[in-house]
Formats: structure tokens, C-alpha cells, sequence
């Protein structure tokens, strides 16, 4: 075991963590907001809407990430310097990126996981809640605001912190379309110095540490709302 | 020139082949090479889910019945696979298995073999898949009523027997979620194999795609490919569930 390497590398290992944390963050609150939307339209939209979103969850539910992947960053990226005025824009730097593409293919991916598990929470709120606020008077949108939403993910809580935790674990698959996360900076390592089990032993502690922060961040947010029983 | 023009004319798909051509199962089409790679990739999971049956029935009876160290050992494995990254795990693995059998072949004098790709995705994968299906089987285990387990041992059934009469059919429909779960999970997971280096169906996808410049079509292929296995895995599991289940009451 020789971790010599770890000195000179590790301005290296802490931008990659900077971008998986990154990747992370923006995956997973994205990805929320359009849960949302997804679960909403599964458990009350109209016949189409609810069709819809149930194919979409199917759809990113039933395949690989990594070919999901794959699909955005090399089959839509081939189609985009085709849309006109594109390459000239200020968004070009962004979208041509590797990063872009992961970002959006995780954030799609993880609204489809996290959109079946809302649902369920949804579906989980007892019934007599929200005729109470109903009987208040409430507006549709005041009540899943202030009782339908709310009671939901705190329903939801502690299985949103395994998909969290799950999307962490998918993260390192960016490394596939050129996104320095931490896991290619393992790569790169063992491409220079030749050592196969150091660096990933390295950046295994650095997800293991992740993990632990993520789980203790939703004990701590649960704890703030304990569940009477 | 000439050579070039006499090529082009030879290799009709080169000009400005139609989906179908690029599809077809015959060469030149790349239809063949994306069915012979599903091909092993339903042979992997297959592999990977059985093998990971096993582990996890001996980690699930360790985990229950063992003495403290051998707890102590299989909480390490599930913890650590269930912590670490599929695809660092996969690739860790992938090197150390290789690498260790190779080491272990020199120690006694033999040289060192290419270990089949094959063998090793459906051993790493299946490792994995151990992982879970021992907290999974644990999980259905624990959830028998005790009285049930006690009054077989009452009728003086041994050990087997109980397994096979009593445990093993109460186990299947608490069991069933969570192991149609896992086989979803190991034919998502094995699209890592890919990254090693093994040419299964997402790797023949990448290469069929690299080669035509295709990428949307291939990959939307691949993608395809996938979901229709899942969907028809989906309709066995429930139907595997709901004949476990009879004679249950049903759920309100």
C-alpha cells in the first residue's frame, strides 16, 4: 500500500468532490421539483396527464442510468450543435459540457424514482386531514400547500434519504462522459501513477463519508418533526 | 480514388443506410451484435441473481443462527457493499478477483490466466446482489410468525425439513417485493459491466453507435432492448407473487 500519492493529488480529490456534491445537489433538488409534479399528476391530474407521468417513471424507471446516460450525452448531444444560433449563444460553454449532460440525465432519472416514492406518500396522508382543511375552506392549492405536501414528505422522509443516498451511488457514472468527479480522479490517478487499489480505497472513504452526512442530515431534519405514534 | 469509389459500392450501408439496415440482424447491419450482447447480458443477471440467491440464503441463516463473529463478518459485507458505489465495487472487484486468482495460480507454480469476462461480471454482480438479498431473505425470515416455526419443531421436523415445508413457503410472499427489487436492480447494475470492459449489451451499444456515428438510434435501441425486458420481468414476478400469495387473505 503507498499513498505518496495522496499529497499531490489532493487539490485534485477535493475539486472532485466539490463536483460529485455538486452533481449531487443539483440532481436531487431538480429532481424533487419535478417529483412533485410527477407524483401530483399521478395521484390527481386528468386521465392523459396521469397516463403521462406514469409512462415517464416506466420509461427512466426500466432502463440503465448508464444508457440513459449515454443517450443524452452522445445521441442528443450529436443533435445539438444543429439547433440554429446554439453554438453562438451564451449557453454553449455550459451545454457542451459533460457535466450538463449528467446533470440533466440524474436529475431526469432521480425525478422518476423519488416521483413513485411521493406518490406512495401521497396516497399515505389519512384521508381525514385533508377533509379537515377542506372543511376550512381551503383552495385546492392552499391545501396541498399547507396539509397534502407537507404531511407527504415528512411521510416520505427517511425513504428520501436512501434515494439520496442511492443517487450518490450513481453519481461516479458521470465519470464516463468526461465529468472529473471524484471516481475519475481515481481513474486518472491510476492512469498516472499505476496503483489500482489506493486511489479507489481513497475515494471509497470520501462516499462512505458522504453517506454518513447525508443520513445524519435526515435524522437531524426528522428529528425536527417527530412522528407521533 | 478508384479503390475508395469500388469500397463505397461494396458497402452500401456506408452511403446513407435507413434505420432498418443499421438494425438488421446480418451484417452490415449492427441488429446481430446488439442481440448477441442482450444474449449474455440476460445470462449475466440470470448468473448474478442465483448466485446471489445462494449468498444471501447462507448470509440470512449466518445472520440469524451464526455465532458472533460470523454476524460480525457478514454485517461488514452487507454494510460495505451497501455503502460503497456499484460501479468503484464493481470495478474493485473486477481487478482484485482477477488479480488474486492470478496471484494465487503463481504461488503454485501455474501461469497466469485471462479470466473470462463472463464468469467474472456474473461473480462481482453476484456479490453484490448477496449483499442485499441477505438483508432481503433476513427481513422475510423475521417476519414468519414464530408459532409457526415453533410448531414444526413441535411435530419433530428437522432442520431441512422445516426449511423446505414450513419457513420457505411463508418466507416467499414477504420475500417476492424485495427479490423482484433486486432483479431489477442486477439488470440495471449490469450496465456497469460495460465500464471493465466486458461486451455486453450497453458496451456492443456503444461500439455499434461509436462506428455508425448512430448514437440516438443505437442507444434508443439499447434503451428499448431493456425496458421490454423489464416489463415482461415485471408481469412474471407478479404473477409469482400472486401464486405464493394464494390462499392469503387479501390486502384491503
Amino acid at each position: 500500500m503507498d499513498f505518496a500519492w495522496v499529497s499531490t493529488y489532493w487539490p485534485l480529490i477535493v475539486a472532485g468532490a466539490m463536483q460529485t456534491v455538486l452533481l449531487l445537489a443539483i440532481s436531487v433538488s431538480f429532481g424533487f421539483i419535478l417529483a412533485i409534479g410527477l407524483a401530483l399528476a399521478q395521484v390527481s391530474g386528468t386521465p392523459w396527464l396521469r397516463w403521462l407521468a406514469r409512462g415517464y417513471c416506466t420509461l427512466f424507471r426500466g432502463t440503465p442510468l448508464l444508457i440513459q446516460l449515454w443517450l443524452f450525452y452522445y445521441g442528443v448531444g450529436s443533435f445539438l450543435p444543429m439547433v440554429p444560433g446554439l453554438r453562438e449563444s451564451i449557453l454553449w460553454p455550459v451545454v457542451r459540457e459533460g457535466f450538463f449532460f449528467a446533470a440533466v440525465s440524474f436529475t431526469l432519472n432521480y425525478a422518476a424514482y423519488e416521483a413513485e416514492v411521493l406518490r406512495g406518500a401521497l396516497l399515505a396522508v389519512p384521508k381525514g386531514e385533508l377533509e379537515a382543511g377542506r372543511a376550512f375552506g381551503m383552495s385546492r392549492f392552499t391545501l396541498l400547500r399547507r396539509i397534502w405536501l407537507p404531511r407527504a414528505i415528512r411521510i416520505a422522509l427517511p425513504t428520501i434519504g436512501g434515494e439520496v443516498v442511492l443517487q450518490l451511488k450513481a453519481t461516479p457514472l458521470a465519470f464516463t462522459v468526461t465529468v472529473m468527479d471524484l471516481y475519475a480522479v481515481a481513474y486518472k490517478v491510476r492512469q498516472d501513477t499505476l496503483l489500482v487499489y489506493e486511489p479507489l480505497a481513497v475515494v471509497t472513504v470520501f462516499y462512505v463519508c458522504l453517506t454518513l452526512v447525508i443520513t445524519r442530515a435526515f435524522r437531524l431534519v426528522e428529528m425536527q418533526v417527530p412522528i407521533r405514534r | 480514388m478508384a479503390a475508395l469509389l469500388v469500397a463505397e459500392e461494396a458497402n452500401p450501408i456506408s452511403t446513407n443506410p435507413t434505420v432498418w439496415q443499421l438494425l438488421s440482424p446480418y451484417p452490415p447491419g449492427w441488429g446481430g451484435m446488439l442481440l448477441a450482447g442482450a444474449a449474455s447480458t440476460v445470462l449475466i443477471w440470470i448468473g448474478a441473481y442465483l448466485l446471489g440467491i445462494i449468498i444471501g440464503l447462507a448470509g440470512a441463516a449466518g445472520k440469524l443462527k451464526g455465532r458472533r463473529p460470523v454476524v460480525a463478518l457478514l454485517d461488514g459485507y452487507t454494510t460495505a457493499v451497501r455503502a460503497i458505489p456499484e460501479l468503484i465495487l464493481i470495478i474493485g472487484l473486477y481487478y482484485a478477483g482477477t488479480d488474486g486468482i492470478n496471484r494465487l495460480l503463481s504461488a503454485f507454480g501455474i501461469p497466469p490466466i485471462e479470466i473470462n469476462g463472463f464468469f467474472a461480471a456474473v461473480l462481482v454482480l453476484g456479490l453484490v446482489q448477496g449483499a442485499y438479498m441477505t438483508e432481503v431473505l433476513r427481513g422475510a425470515i423475521l417476519a414468519i410468525p414464530v408459532g409457526q416455526i415453533e410448531a414444526a419443531s413441535a411435530f419433530g421436523m428437522r432442520p431441512w425439513l422445516r426449511f423446505r415445508r414450513i419457513v420457505l413457503p411463508a418466507l416467499m410472499p414477504n420475500a417476492l417485493p424485495g427479490m423482484a427489487n433486486l432483479w431489477m436492480s442486477v439488470t440495471k447494475d449490469s450496465a456497469l459491466i460495460a465500464v471493465v470492459g466486458y461486451q455486453e449489451l450497453a458496451l456492443a451499444t456503444r461500439l455499434a453507435a461509436g462506428n455508425t456515428k448512430h448514437y440516438f438510434l443505437f442507444f434508443f435501441a439499447a434503451a428499448v432492448i431493456y425496458l421490454v425486458i423489464t416489463l415482461v420481468s415485471n408481469v412474471l414476478f407478479g404473477g409469482l407473487e400472486s401464486h405464493f400469495r394464494r390462499g392469503q387473505p387479501k390486502a384491503a
